[in-house]
């Protein structure tokens, strides 16, 4: 197994600073826009980017919630292992806001297309974008692509996307992994 | 640990700590699942159950049946008093025919004793005993033990004490064994004739006044005193059956402490408990038929996560 390194912590600062500002071209004050992390790991990227807008942009009280797919992935049985859940946060309604759905890594697009399924539960809402910090390009098996972008990748199937986040795993980092 | 240690669920007895564990956590999103606006989810689309009631049932059917559509599952109904049973079919062969319509999952509630267990070695399909007989009846226990969890912060180190007709009751069993299971103390209390001549084995206190039961206890859990299932008198009449093994409101103030109140159902109303109490704030007698649907998803969910393509 071999490890190399795409993004480092000053290189992951920098493209979190351009998503925060991309994302306020877009939103202006965010009145009627909302941030939903998709569980496990998107959600350390959605509190970093809800930080960096309220810290640095001034703009508070953005509404963040955190959305579990496990329900709703279309390869329950299919696996080796089973399917663990985590916890959905959301305490506001999606009805007619617009949506940024927020991923460390785009891969097939089937997690999204839970996702998309998964938020009709908390209603249904006026737009929905998607925001990723890798973008693993040529690898998608549905019609999904985000509109926000940190860095876009082109990696071969046995190779694996690794984003370490400080709050979880001590550094801010994107590897490439080898089997 | 994410996978039940078994295939099927047939009693709390085949069960260990880690799976009562598993479930409650899988529970804990599906009780968030059931209060969104939109309460289903998609996990089970491809999976159909046959629900076999055997026996009369409302709360627990209602609550199966729920549950699987909560998540997606194709259902199927069955009950014995409309059926072939009635021209004498075996348990083998009513069961053989339905799962060639190509089912994965049975629930089943029977009146013998060990019919689940019966089933899951003759037929190839996921089997939930939705209680069985005077024996057990484990989704009860689950949600009893998830109740208390809920309201009490933890089972472990709990006093709990389930009152009544302990002799013809499956949720008694069940739950002994869930709760000691937990590390939960656990005594039983009623009339001498409906406590089971071996219960001492079991490990659980026994006690026939209720006063003093009272007073030991955290949880109370009243049972049903079972009249279809007796045959001859267990104790002189109602009556007096209320009056020495009956909570009211009365008897709960003059404890030194406040306790929960739970009932798997149906109430007697006025025979275990006084409507005041079903009704009052010690009571988590609704707490507990809201979380048997999320046990119930758990329960389905883990077990059909270990079908094989």
């Amino acid at each position: 197994m071999s490890h190399k390194v795409l993004l480092n912590e000053k290189e992951v600062n920098i493209i979190l600073h351009r998503l925060a500002c991309q994302l306020i071209e877009k939103h202006g004050k965010f009145k009627n826009t909302a941030l939903i992390g998709l569980q496990p790991r998107g959600v350390y990227l959605a509190d970093r980017l809800a930080k960096i807008l309220s810290e640095n942009y001034n703009i508070k009280n953005i509404p963040l919630g955190y959305l579990d797919i496990t329900f709703f992935r279309d390869d329950f049985r299919r696996g080796e292992k089973p399917l663990e859940a985590n916890k959905t946060k959301i305490n506001f309604l999606v009805e007619d806001k617009n949506i940024v759905f927020i991923d460390d890594v785009l891969y097939t697009g089937r997690s999204i297309r839970a996702a998309l399924t998964a938020i009709q539960s908390f209603g249904r809402p006026n737009e929905i974008e998607l925001l990723t910090l890798i973008d693993r390009r040529f690898s998608r098996h549905l019609p999904i692509q985000p509109n926000y972008r940190g860095r876009q990748v082109d990696v071969i199937n046995n190779e694996k996307v690794r984003v370490n986040w400080k709050e979880r795993d001590n550094e801010d980092s994107v590897y490439l992994i080898e089997n | 640990m994410s996978e039940l240690s078994v295939n099927h669920l047939l009693g709390i007895k085949y069960l260990n700590k880690a799976d009562i564990k598993l479930i409650f956590e899988t529970a804990d999103h599906f009780k968030e699942v059931i209060n969104r606006p939109i309460k289903k989810v998609p996990s089970l689309r491809d999976i159909t159950i046959a629900n076999l009631f055997f026996e009369n049932s409302t709360r627990t059917k209602l609550s199966f049946e729920l549950a699987e559509k909560r998540l997606s599952a194709d259902v199927i109904n069955f009950s014995s008093a409309q059926s072939s049973v009635k021209k004498g079919e075996t348990l083998i062969d009513t069961v053989n025919n339905i799962l060639s319509m190509k089912v994965d999952m049975v629930v089943m509630r029977h009146p013998n004793p060990g019919a689940g267990v019966f089933l899951s070695k003759h037929v190839n399909a996921s089997i939930v005993n939705a209680g069985d007989g005077a024996h057990e009846h484990p989704t009860q226990a689950l949600l009893d033990s998830y109740s208390i969890r809920e309201k009490l912060g933890e089972v472990g180190g709990k006093k709990v004490v389930i009152v009544g007709d302990i002799l013809h009751s499956r949720v008694a069993l069940s739950n002994i064994f869930a709760l000691q299971l937990q590390g939960a103390e656990v005594m039983v209390c009623g009339p001498k004739t409906l406590l089971p001549k071996y219960i001492n084995e079991l490990g659980v206190k026994v006690e026939t006044n209720l006063r003093k039961a009272l007073n030991w206890c955290d949880v109370a859990n009243m049972l049903r005193v079972q009249n279809e299932r007796m045959d001859i008198s267990y104790f002189p009449s109602t009556r007096e059956y209320t009056q020495q093994f009956g909570v009211n409101k009365a008897l709960l103030e003059s404890l030194d402490k406040e306790i929960t109140i739970m009932h798997p159902g149906p109430i007697n109303r006025g025979v275990e408990i006084t409507s005041d109490v079903a009704d009052s704030n010690q009571s988590i007698i609704l707490d507990q038929v809201q979380n048997g649907v999320a046990i119930r998803m758990a329960v389905i969910y883990l077990l059909a996560s270990k079908i094989k393509q």
